[in-house]
């Protein structure tokens, strides 16, 4: 590899946060549910394909800017094994995995169409996560309808 | 039991305590509700009757409930002559009730608009309707017949009809299952209950039974619960026409019942019952309707903190 190469593929950062361990192609949707790239911080990276211990997984950096665990337990919706590191001085300082969250809102849009959270309305979608029988499961507060599958394209 | 200030937004979160609470306060009800004892027990109170798409029965059966119990009611008019044809928000518009108002009844077409509107308002807001989901005054009202017109615990009951997209037979069943009662599903397989409903109430405690045909359920039931097929559930005119014809009771259906059987139906009927069994001691399908009365004084009683 020339120097450009690794400089893009594996550049390591000085500050910030790597969410690793991202189902692999779900790095984009990470990225959208952190609202990232904002313009207010440093430089975001992803990679994705890497390859990982158990095979193929999606990662981002995010520099100059340390999320806190609760901010992205949004991600395990789509990414339940993913690992939040926070880097200080090329050091990994903590390592922390996500957890689902029990209670979501603002995150995704409810399937059903009538619901009154489609609709022009001052409220933000909610949801309550059910974990039960180890598959994720999104009931909407308002409607009560269920997502269970392809929960990435509902992301608002 | 508090019910003071509360929402009634779903019957999911009442338990069987609070629905014999409400029962028993509907029964104390009943001779205001035919107007042979008068009552003041809501003078001074004013209910905003607030519905976004007609349901006449409904709506009258809360402004009877209210004025029978000397409150007054505030009703929005017709929705294209008000603001919200221009677009207003439907929690600015509760908003602005709520201040008018000590309690609001909500009928709306978009689902979760009861509790859209319970984050806006300070009065309690009574569901009467939302979309395809909630309406929780009408399975109370339907317990309350089964239990003044046969009884609810021990009890053997059949659903017939639309038992897929009829959202008030599903919390209908969720609240009998909370009875433990035996429960007869008879549908057209197009329309059969969600499996998902299903193994719901059968964890909760009822006991499920399915079969297409009313003549196999009809002799062994206390109670039969019949709904309205829409045709347009139907792609095919001649599919709804053999499921119809079906599931249509006629006397002759009743030869073989239980004498104290009786037949609930929500109203309106298309032709699932024939007009002959209206004369029969198993009809109960007006009484049903009349009970919405005592039913929906008993929650604006509780609600308003005039009764405990
Ligand atoms: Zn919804």
């Amino acid at each position: 590899m020339t120097d450009i190469e690794t400089e893009l593929r594996v550049r390591r950062i000085e500050n910030g946060t790597v969410i690793d361990h991202i189902t692999a192609g779900k790095a984009l949707n990470v990225l959208k549910i952190l609202g990232l790239p904002d313009s207010s911080h440093g430089v975001v990276s992803v990679l994705i394909n890497s390859h990982g211990e158990y095979g193929k997984k999606d990662v981002v950096k995010i520099e100059n800017r340390e999320l806190k665990v609760k901010e992205v337990d949004r991600i395990a919706l789509i990414a339940p094994n993913a690992t939040i590191n926070i880097i200080r001085n090329f050091n990994v300082t903590s390592k922390n995995k996500v957890h689902i969250p029990s209670f979501v809102e603002d995150v995704v849009e409810c399937i059903n169409p009538n619901c009154i959270s489609n609709s022009d309305e001052p409220i933000t979608s909610k949801f309550k996560v059910d974990t039960e029988n180890a598959c994720l499961k999104l009931r909407c507060f308002y409607c009560g309808r269920v997502i269970s599958e392809n929960i990435a394209e509902q992301l608002l | 039991m508090k019910f003071k200030e509360q929402h009634i937004i779903s019957m999911r979160e009442f338990s069987r305590e609070m629905i014999d609470h409400i029962l028993d306060a509907a029964e104390k009800m009943e001779p205001i509700a035919h107007g042979k004892q008068k009552s003041d027990l809501l003078a001074g109170k004013v209910l905003a009757v607030l519905f976004f798409e007609p349901s006449t029965r409904t709506r009258m059966s809360f402004e009877t409930a209210m004025l029978r119990l000397g409150g007054d009611v505030l009703n929005l008019g017709s929705v294209d002559a008000s603001s919200i044809a221009k677009g207003e928000t439907l929690a600015d518009t509760i908003r602005v009730v709520d201040g008018y108002v000590d309690a609001i009844v909500l009928r709306h077409p978009k689902e979760g608009a009861a509790q859209l509107a319970s984050e806006f308002a300070k009065v309690p807001i009574l569901n009467a309707g939302d979309g395809a989901g909630h309406h929780p005054t009408q399975t109370l009202l339907d317990l309350y017949t089964i239990r003044r017109e046969s009884h609810l615990d021990g009890l053997k009951i059949a659903l017939a009809g639309d038992l897929k997209y009829g959202r008030t037979v599903h919390s209908l069943c969720y609240a009998l299952s909370l009875y433990g009662a035996q429960i007869t599903l008879i549908s057209p397989k197009e329309l059969r209950m969600p499996d998902e409903i299903i193994s719901d109430i059968i964890a909760r405690g009822a006991k499920i039974i399915e079969t297409d045909s009313i003549e196999d359920a009809i002799n062994d039931v206390d109670v039969l619960y019949m709904t309205r097929i829409q045709k347009e559930r139907f792609p095919d005119p001649a599919e709804y026409q053999k499921v119809a014809n079906k599931l249509k009771i006629t006397i002759e259906t009743l030869k073989d019942v239980k004498p104290e059987l009786k037949i609930m139906h929500p109203l309106p009927r298309v032709n699932e019952i024939d007009t002959k069994i209206d004369d029969t001691p198993h009809a109960c399908y007006f009484k049903q309707a009349f009970y919405g009365v005592p039913v929906r004084m008993a929650l604006l009683g509780l609600v308003l903190g005039a009764i405990e």
